[in-house]
């Protein structure tokens, strides 16, 4: 090291003292002071922590610690309390007082003091929904609806077209994401048989407009009308669904749970509703009221109204 | 007997073990008081220990790392809260050998996702998670609702759990303890002989897979999923309650 580096004897190191002990024969370590600088920088870091140690909380005492000189003060209930400092009372603060929570929350109130048509027929209420909703949308709906709210075939139902199982007016839509929904149609493999299933499979093609074997399609509707499928019971006699049971329209060509319309011919179209009608169907949206306000249910409610399916 | 500069520095294993006694001070002071800092766990109804089927979903999560993404802490600040819920409390992780807290979100925190997605979503999300997310980077676990869910040691698991101070029954005392502090329902979850039928029964009635046929790792996955963060009722507690125990 000392041939081809620096030699120790640097002209720096004249007059200075080292530490006294040799590395490598000749290396040697200088005993300067420490700068001036960092010497006071030091100083003033000892300084800052006793003033922290006086303001924070800092020093553990048998089984409690120092609280500090510090406080936050916020609302419990009308009645001011006040506290050491600590990251959790400073969030209270912050929801209580801090500019943009306020701010949001005199805009909750307005949602909340409004009806549901009342949010829907004003443009500054509207303005609040749509950028507040989009990241609870986001957060709490997307996951399964999809960003645009366009749902996914065969599982989550899309929110931005007309058509709708529980209902499409907006109090519809505020009561489904209060109580989420379970969607339950029986399954038909111990009740009808495969050709049963295929007729069944060709009246319901039927009723959107498809064509079909006439002969089929009667079997089909007498299995359909009658007590062996009892499929009007939710479906109702003329196919355009109850409500109540979340049972979709059958007179039209949107499908949710099979793509019926992107089938290549009568044949798929009608094994994809055998299927469905072998295998059942069975899903869940959960409740959302225990998690949510009303006022952030009334938000996503218009929101997803305004999807352009809104009744 | 003085020690000087060069003694330490040219006695390597003397150097190791001073270093070691300094560093450990630091790690010491910080840790050491918030075992009998009497605030430390806040004292709150509702939290218990997992059932047989949580924790095995849980040593899962564990197994396959989810915690290099995912974090399960929602720390006190507002735009947490708006997003997660209400901040995780310590009392909320009592039970947990070793705690998921981490730091590192490539993914969503996970502290309060328990009911807010439905079984059958996380069955799908677990399987292939851009089926549902489509600008999801998280890998799919389809192996989950395949492989049959191994509980032949769940009696052992919690046997060790016990150990570290997890509240489960091995007898009768024991179990009357429990009955008291968490109620007669969920002590009975907890009672370490009957873990096995615990098990298979809340697979059973939770159906959590959708494939009542067999209890795969996906029912005891999802199992925990649809617990995390829903143990304590916050509408009990005023605003200020648990900033008395900061």
């Amino acid at each position: 090291m000392s041939e081809s580096g620096q030699s120790p004897e640097a002209p720096a190191g004249k007059g200075v003292p080292t530490t006294g002990h040799t590395w490598d024969d000749n290396l040697r370590e200088l005993d300067n002071p420490l700068p001036r600088w960092w010497l006071w920088g030091f100083y003033a870091t000892v300084i800052f922590s006793l003033i922290y140690w006086l303001l924070y909380p800092a020093w553990p005492v048998a089984d409690t610690f120092t609280k500090g000189l510090s406080t936050v003060t916020f609302e419990v209930d009308g009645e001011e309390r006040t506290t050491h400092w600590n990251s959790r009372a400073l969030l209270v603060r912050d929801m209580q007082t801090g500019d943009s929570a306020l701010r949001q929350r005199e805009f909750l109130q307005v949602i909340d003091d409004s009806t549901l048509d009342e949010v829907l027929g004003d443009t500054n209420k509207l303005a609040f929904v749509n950028s507040y909703g989009r990241g609870m949308f986001g957060d709490f709906c997307a996951a399964c609806h999809q960003t645009g709210g366009a749902g996914l075939m065969g599982v989550y139902p899309n929110l931005a077209d007309d058509n709708w199982h529980w209902g499409g007016d907006v109090e519809t839509i505020a009561q489904t994401i209060t109580h989420g929904r379970l969607g339950f149609m029986p399954d038909y493999r111990e009740v009808l048989d495969e050709q049963q299933r295929d007729h069944v499979a060709a009246y319901v093609l039927s009723l959107a407009g498809y064509e079909g074997d006439a002969e089929k399609i009667a079997r089909g509707g007498e299995i359909f009308q009658g007590r062996e499928g009892g499929c009007h019971a939710c479906h109702r006699h003329d196919g355009t669904g109850l409500r109540s049971q979340g049972a979709p329209d059958l007179t039209n060509d949107i499908w949710q749970n099979i793509d019926v319309a992107g089938a290549e011919d009568d044949a798929a179209r009608r094994a994809l509703i055998s299927q469905l009608v072998h295998d059942g169907v069975r899903q869940e949206m959960p409740a959302f009221g225990d998690r949510l306000s009303d006022a952030e249910i009334k938000v996503l409610a218009t929101y997803v109204h305004q999807f352009g399916g809104g009744q | 007997m003085k020690m000087k500069h060069e003694t330490i520095e040219t006695n390597a294993g003397l150097l190791v073990i001073l270093t070691l006694i300094v560093i450990s001070i630091g790690g010491l002071v910080e840790i050491v008081p918030l075992f009998y800092i009497d605030d430390t766990v806040e004292e709150v109804d509702g939290v218990r220990p997992y059932t047989p089927l949580e924790q095995r979903g849980r040593d899962i999560y564990v197994r396959e790392g989810c915690y290099n993404c995912h974090s399960q802490m929602v720390r006190p600040f507002r735009d947490e809260m708006l997003r997660y819920g209400h901040y995780s409390l310590a009392a909320e992780s009592m039970y947990d050998h070793p705690f998921q807290w981490g730091s590192k979100r490539t993914g969503p925190d996970l502290a309060r996702v328990g009911g807010k997605y439905s079984n059958e979503w996380h069955v799908r999300h677990l399987i292939d998670p851009k089926s549902v997310v489509p600008e999801s980077i998280m890998p799919g676990y389809p192996w989950l609702a395949r492989r049959d869910l191994a509980y032949d040691d769940i009696e052992r698991r919690m046997r060790a759990l016990r150990r570290v101070g997890v509240p489960y029954s091995i007898n009768e005392e024991e179990y009357q303890a429990n009955v008291e502090r968490f109620g007669e329902q969920t002590a009975r979850m907890l009672h370490i002989d009957d873990a096995r039928e615990n098990l298979e029964a809340q697979a059973r009635r939770g159906n959590y897979d959708g494939d009542p046929s067999r209890i795969t790792e996906m029912d005891a996955m999802v199992a925990y999923l649809q617990m995390l963060g829903t143990l304590v009722d916050f509408s009990q507690y005023d605003e200020g309650y648990f900033v008395e125990f900061r």
